[in-house]
């Protein structure tokens, strides 16, 4: 089985702020909007190279949101920054008419998303945005899984037409995935394409974000069990990878979802879904259980709730003897 | 165009009005009739428009954004009227497959829209958007917009009147149509909207009124002021003062007709208050 490792360890949201200053430097028509977290969302680079393609907004998302909306009549391509709470939950309507239903090409990013921003608590721990985002008719959701990913798919949805959620996070997180480099376009972010992280035989593990490398982990345990797992990163929830999810169960003939995310509404839904309708499938779903988070860390956080390696390993059990 | 033609568009357009929501017994005459003679005078005599095919991103032309979208049986005969697509697709309007939705929309690509709209509060941040835009790409033509007044009690709003005077975006004007109703009655008994006057010149913003907000020859000369207090560092507001159902006797002074359609005999009657000058769709 592959094995992944790490040099290196950053936070996802430093892969936005990476792939947004590259961005400014190679495509005049993006602008960014930020409501007064500039140093959580780190767009600092962006700002000092490109000032007059930047927008405070102040501490008013709904203005935001409509502000970037108006923006793209004009032709500008505006990617709008704050805290995953204040991204979706705060601001549904405003995105709901006049950036979805108004076919706008707004790039909403979001950072501190989940369990993993922590000591906050859960006034700003949204466990249910996935859920708000992908219910949107003509919404790409993406929730990427390290600081090489995000930066890639920063990059990537600039390029794609119509409105994307970029979900990402705050912890610093390994970087086990290959840096996008723009030399032939290598390690390009395809939106809407599964990729394999490990080949196997006895259970499919499909998670996102965060809860990559913790699947990443389990595997490796499953193996020293005698456990063939094959992991799926699905970095994009909508649209989802059938086939890539289809092809995969077809072998193994089970499957473990793995978000940071309630249950309901979230990443397994979408793969309970695809599977009822071609192949009913046994699945085991971790996640929070319609649940709110509370104040921790994000460690101590993601034990409480169940969402590491170790509840991956049990889940895989579980569902293989179901089988 | 002289007033007495701008005139001559607005009877048409009370009589599309009319028609649009008697046929489907549904729909907002009422904010409609009162915004008739801004809507006409924009559309043919304030805003600088480019001829030939509707283009999205509106470069170099002027911007109108609707954020009181109830009001789309005004809009869309205006825009009918200025040649942004025929006269006859009037007759679909809320019919199943109609590019004339309830509410306007782009999602069903009729030209003229650039932003759905519907649920109240959103058209401000929307037009600033825009207006931020041209001055980005260098366009020095203005964004306007129409605001109900009621829909003012959306917190939305002062979040985009702040950022408007606080970032001079004096490439736009917001026309607050002005009328002292909304449906469950006055704006006096709903929620007092308190000196609108004050708030928007406290939040920094260029206030003119428009006393006479259904009487063409103001309505022309109070955008015209407006237009000339442009670009001089600060947003402007236009609160004009109207009369909902403006032109039908039996629905003008009263918030009644809001959301509510005339039936045959009420039809004819209105009608005949307003003659047939460019030809019925």
């Amino acid at each position: 089985m592959k094995k992944y490792t790490y040099t290196e360890s950053k936070d996802t949201r430093s892969g936005f702020g990476a792939g947004l200053a590259e961005l400014g430097r190679t495509n005049p028509n993006v602008v960014a909007l930020c409501a007064d977290l500039i140093g959580s969302l780190k767009m600092e680079k962006f700002i000092e190279e490109n000032p007059n393609r930047f927008f405070q907004i102040g501490i008013a998302e709904a203005n935001m949101i409509g502000i970037a909306a108006g923006m793209t009549v004009g032709g500008k391509i505006p990617f709008t920054g704050t805290f995953a709470n204040f991204s979706t939950g705060r601001v549904y309507d405003q995105i709901r008419q006049s950036v979805a239903y108004s076919d706008k090409n707004v790039k909403i990013c979001a950072s501190h998303a989940g369990l993993t921003l922590g000591e906050d608590g859960a006034t700003h721990q949204i466990l249910e945005d996935i859920g708000l985002m992908k219910m949107l008719p003509g919404m790409t959701v993406i929730n990427t899984c390290d600081y090489n990913q995000t930066e890639a798919a920063t990059i990537a949805i600039a390029e794609h037409e119509g409105p994307v959620y970029l979900r990402f996070g705050r912890p610093v997180m390994p970087i086990f995935m290959p840096k996008y480099t723009d030399v032939n376009n290598e390690n390009k972010f395809e939106i809407g394409k599964a990729i394999q992280m490990t080949e196997g035989t006895d259970v499919t593990i499909v998670a996102t974000g965060h809860l990559v490398w913790e699947a990443l982990q389990a595997s490796e345990k499953l193996e020293e069990m005698g456990i063939s797992a094959e992991v799926i990163n699905i970095h994009t929830i909508k649209p989802l990878d059938d086939a890539a999810i289809l092809k995969s169960v077809a072998k193994t003939g089970c499957v473990v979802t793995a978000e940071e995310h309630n249950v309901l509404g979230g990443l397994g839904e979408s793969v309970a879904r695809v599977l009822a309708e071609n192949n009913p499938t046994p699945q085991e779903f971790i996640g929070t259980n319609d649940t709110f988070g509370e104040s921790g860390t994000p460690a101590q956080l993601m034990e409480k709730y169940g969402l590491n390696a170790e509840s991956i390993v049990k889940a895989s059990k579980k569902v293989i003897a179901r089988k | 165009m002289e007033i007495k033609e701008l005139e001559n568009i607005v009877f048409q357009t009370r009589r599309d009005i009319l028609r649009m929501v008697h046929k489907v017994n549904s729909g907002h005459p009422g904010g409609s009739l009162g915004c008739t003679e801004f809507l006409v005078a924009l559309y043919n005599e304030v805003m600088e428009l480019k001829e030939g095919d509707f283009d999205m991103d509106g470069t170099n032309e002027d911007l109108f954004f609707l954020s009181n979208g109830h009001i789309s049986p005004v809009f869309y005969s205006v825009l009918a009227h200025r040649g942004y697509f025929s006269k006859e697709e009037l007759g679909t309007f809320r019919l199943l497959n109609s590019r004339l939705q309830g509410h306007p929309t782009t999602h069903e690509g009729l030209p003229g829209v650039r932003m759905a709209s519907g649920s109240l509060g959103q058209g401000l941040s929307v037009a600033l958007g825009a207006a931020q835009a041209k001055k980005l790409n260098g366009d020095n033509n203005l964004v306007y917009t129409l605001h109900g007044d009621g829909e003012l009690q959306e917190g939305q709003n002062w979040e985009a009147i702040m950022y408007a005077a606080g970032k001079n975006v004096d490439n736009l004007i917001a026309t607050i149509d002005f009328n002292g109703q909304q449906i469950d009655g006055p704006t006096s008994e709903v929620l007092p909207l308190g000196d609108l006057e004050a708030k928007f010149k406290a939040f920094g913003w260029d206030v003119l009124h428009i006393k006479e907000g259904n009487n063409m020859e103001a309505v022309v000369n109070g955008l015209n002021e407006a237009k000339a207090r442009t670009g001089k560092g600060k947003p402007v507001c236009v609160l004009m003062h109207t009369i909902m159902g403006n032109g039908v006797d039996f629905m003008m002074h009263t918030h009644a007709w809001h959301g509510k359609a005339p039936n045959d005999e009420q039809l004819a009657n209105g009608l005949a208050q307003n003659p047939e000058t460019l030809g019925d769709y």
